[in-house]
């Protein structure tokens, strides 16, 4: 079973303290590997060095609380979690505490950790330990400045108190506390004992976002930065022959063209004329390879899925004989189209390469990948990259490609000037790394009213399942079970998008049980319970979900969903998924207007271990189910001879105010370390409305968007 | 270029810019005021929404020359120190996610609540279908209009 490891890391590797010159205490921390022995602390807050730390703590003189983090936030809150952690353990006030991005330092700051679903699953352990050793050793100052033993100390909301009832606050005790030994085994607050974790706290940059500062990449410039629009070619396997630009530099605020491989920039001094500019640059292109269109990956991929040639991820029992000997057999095929990401921010970034550095500026997911990329691209040498990270407008997988942080270093290691790559919606769309269409077929063998057999097979573009998915539930569940995959290699560029692959598989899965359940008349959540019990207690190590944990969120969402007992013209459908080590189980509630089924209501149940912060993690929850259904209903990219068919928002179609349904999220209450938030209310959004639409309709929509199938319905149930 | 004398968040300004350049990048580039953002440039996503007197107009789509003396209102001037209704509406109901869309939001309800003081829920959530948010926070949208027309 999969439970999160401790770190196996002594304190005294991940934690350092200095004493500021300017007052208070600093201490410097790494969450994910030890600190370098000759990692040095700084004396001074502007020379933070986010090379040798992933994070600081200040204390100052009056007991207030800064943390300093380079993290990013996409959007997922950890830049409000993580500093909730230390301080729950540090034992201080929240109203002390205050969260700054950290300071951009040239010489030092380089790599960071991106965040991600995953940043507080690695974070936990970690983040409690340095909250906790720094409350112990202001512990052992004060002790010592009152010549006690420190077991006689206690310490709480910044204040220490001994057996004498004497009162020291945090801030008074720092200059003794930072030059202390870093004390090892360290006890951790008893769960029961939080104050901070587990209670509503707001997104700790809420009035820069309602006040419009400048917090996001597109919101940075510098003196002599000049806007770059580029023209890339219009189809998948095009090729740059030609170009004129007569026009273009004859319009206002242009400043210069320039071609770099097989695209063209743009630039001038502000972004309306160079995005005009590009426009009107007479491009001509030659194709180098195949222009793909969505009828190719249609046929490619049933291609793959009608034939043999498949490796297989997990085989168990004996498959072939399970299908010879079934009562019944169902075979479905389930697809899915290529969807863009549509940050809400288009991609951007700033580059400004001189003969001493090349600083980079922008929202990245990826910060050392993509400055190791860079460095080779420019032919400099690591050190001189300096990649400075802003908030993100979204990042959904998007962001972990450097594809455009790339474009601006290129740009302006020619232009010699600093400059500011920017994407239209119409680039962004057509330049993306898109989620690629998949299809699966699924089979099932029943024999004496069990199912005793589970294929899935895995047709995909560019890239198969990474190997864990294998792993997740029914495996395990069913006796003869097999995953086999297939891909096909496409010129289009695909890559992660918001729970890569479970996005899509999960629909498919939980539709797919949805038809056993109505095949062996049982309730399809009694179903997946009845299922679960075959895997409890397994020696397995592979297997990922935990049964226990994942009944009992089953059983979270039937009690608050009120399961089969909705009133008559409300269609209820099911569906759980584990993903990103998180249990979560969800009903749709649809009601038919027009003829036409509405999504009016979703329950969700979430066993995230402990919920760091509801308040935010609600919203999370929420985002991710929302987002779900809007893909499954609307989300399509098609391609014609290698360029996509919807490049902004008239065509492509997101889901907004009036779709969205009501959400209600549930929380399973454990003590159990937290897991990723950002991504698992997503893949089970999908299936549960389906599965209430064939309530409502009684059709099964085996293919994503759904709207497609659902207007031809109606339009033939209007006549 | 033409100059263009421009009434922006109570302040008269005058900018220099081609005619056809919309109102939303002689704010960004010309002006800095960044709070007004970006998302699709064709009035179909309404992250650059600004007040033009009071209606909540696409600022992506309006071109400089077509303004002529109108007060505009920015995220930037919708007040002093993010005191406005709305605004502490949005930090109660802790709203954003990555937070792009939400000055865009913002004016958007507040435009409409001027207009239309005590809306129903249905009315907030046409109101509001105009308005993009990719990270879904429309619940939250939702409720925070309604706890903005409940406090102003
Ligand atoms: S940027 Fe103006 S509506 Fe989208
Ligand atoms: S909060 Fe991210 S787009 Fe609305």
């Amino acid at each position: 079973m999969s439970q999160n490891k401790s770190l196996s890391l002594s304190r005294r590797n991940f934690l350092k303290t200095s004493l500021l010159a300017g007052g208070g205490m600093l201490i410097g921390f790494n969450f994910l590997s030890a600190c370098k022995p000759e990692a040095i602390l700084p004396i001074d807050i502007s020379n933070l060095n986010f090379n040798d730390f992933n994070a600081f703590i200040k204390i100052s003189d009056e007991g207030y609380i800064t943390i300093f983090s380079p993290n990013p936030e996409i959007g997922q809150g950890v830049k409000t979690s993580m500093p909730m952690i230390i301080a729950e353990e540090l034992d201080v006030a929240w109203e002390k505490v205050s969260v700054a991005q950290g300071f951009y330092d040239p010489k030092n700051y380089q790599r960071q950790v991106a965040g991600g679903s995953q940043s507080i699953r690695f974070g936990w352990d970690a983040l409690r330990q340095t909250g906790a050793t720094t409350k112990q050793m202001l512990v052992n100052a004060a002790a010592i400045q009152w010549g006690v033993e420190p077991n006689t100390c206690f310490a709480s909301q910044g204040n220490i108190t001994n057996a004498n009832g004497d009162t020291l606050g945090y801030g008074e005790v720092v200059k003794v506390a930072a030059n202390l030994e870093v004390p090892e085994n360290i006890n951790l607050k008893d769960p029961k004992d939080f104050k901070i974790i587990g209670h509503d706290i707001i997104n700790v940059d809420i009035q820069k976002i309602i006040t419009g500062d400048p917090l996001f990449g597109i919101d940075y410039s510098s003196e002599g930065m000049v806007y770059a629009s580029v023209l890339r070619p219009p189809a998948f396997g095009n090729k740059l022959t030609s170009f004129d630009d007569q026009i273009t530099k004859s319009i206002n605020g242009v400043t210069e063209v320039i071609k770099f491989g097989d695209k063209i920039a743009v630039l001038g001094t502000n972004t309306w004329a160079v995005m005009k500019g590009k426009k009107a640059l007479v491009a001509h292109w030659e194709n180098e390879t195949k222009l793909e269109s969505t009828d190719d990956h249609n046929f490619e991929l049933f291609k793959i899925l009608n034939g043999n040639k498949f490796e297989t991820n997990r085989e168990d029992g004996n498959v072939e004989t399970a299908f010879k000997d079934a009562d019944k057999i169902i075979e479905r095929t389930y697809e899915s189209p290529f969807l863009p990401h549509n940050c809400m921010e288009p991609m951007n970034f700033y580059a400004n390469v001189t003969d001493k550095k090349v600083h980079l500026v922008g929202p990245i997911q990826t910060p050392a990948w993509t400055s190791g990329k860079i460095a080779k691209i420019l032919n400099r040498k690591p050190e001189e990259i300096h990649l400075e990270m802003t908030r993100m407008g979204g990042g959904f997988g998007r962001r972990l490609y450097g594809d455009f942080a790339e474009e601006a270093a290129q740009i302006s290691n020619i232009a010699k000037k600093p400059i500011q790559v920017i994407f239209s919606r119409e680039d962004d769309m057509a330049a993306g790394t898109y989620r690629p269409a998949i299809k699966y077929r699924i089979k099932a063998a029943i024999k004496e009213g069990k199912l005793t057999a589970y294929h899935l097979k895995e047709a995909a573009i560019n890239g198969n399942m990474y190997g864990l998915i294998a792993n997740f539930f029914p495996a395990g569940c069913v006796p003869n079970y097999r995953v086999s995959t297939a891909n096909y290699k496409s010129n289009i560029t695909t890559g992660a998008w918001r729970a890569p692959f479970t996005n899509f598989l999960a629909f498919a899965e939980q539709s797919f049980f949805s038809e056993i359940a109505t095949e062996l008349d049982k309730d399809h959540p009694q179903l997946i319970i009845d299922l679960l019990q075959n895997v409890k207690g397994t020696a397995d190590e592979r297997i990922q979900y935990s049964p226990e944990r994942m009944e009992e969120t089953i059983n979270l969402v039937i009690k608050k969903s009120n399961w089969g007992k909705t009133p008559e013209g409300v269609y209820q459908g099911f569906s759980a998924y584990y993903s990103h080590n998180t249990h979560v189980a969800e009903v749709a509630d649809v009601e038919l207007k027009n003829g036409m089924p509405v999504v009016k209501k979703v329950t969700v149940a979430v066993d995230c271990g402990i919920v760091v912060n509801p308040l935010g993690a609600k919203n999370q929850v929420e985002g991710g189910v929302i987002d779900g259904i809007g893909h499954a209903m609307y989300g399509d990219l098609s391609f014609k001879k290698g360029t996509p068919q919807s490049v902004n928002f008239d065509k492509y179609r997101l889901i907004r105010m009036e779709e969205t349904p009501e959400v209600k999220t549930y929380f399973v209450e454990n003590n159990l370390s937290p897991t990723g938030l950002g991504e698992p209310g997503l893949p089970p959004a999908g299936g549960a409305v389906a599965n209430a639409i064939y309530k409502a309709t009684g059709e099964r929509l085996l293919k994503q968007p759904f709207i497609n199938q659902l207007e031809i319905s109606k339009s033939k149930l209007l006549g | 270029m033409p100059n263009y004398t421009l009434n922006i968040n109570g302040k008269k300004i005058t900018v220099n810019a081609d005619e056809d350049t919309p109102l939303l990048w002689v704010l960004r580039d010309e002006l800095s005021l960044k709070g007004t953002k970006f998302g699709c440039g064709i009035a179909q996503c309404g992250a650059c929404t600004v007040h033009i007197n009071d209606s909540a107009v696409r600022s992506c789509s309006l071109p400089v020359s077509s303004i002529s003396g109108e007060s505009i209102t920015t995220i930037e001037g919708l007040s002093e120190t993010g005191t406005h209704p709305v605004q502490l509406a949005w930090k109660e109901i802790d709203v954003p996610q990555c937070g792009y869309c939400q000055a865009g939001q913002i004016m958007t309800a507040s435009a409409f609540l001027k207009e239309k003081p005590k809306p129903t829920k249905d009315e907030i959530r046409e109101a509001m279908h105009g308005n993009i948010c990719r990270c879904a926070s429309y619940n939250r949208i939702e409720k925070a209009v309604k706890l903005a027309a409940k406090n102003s």
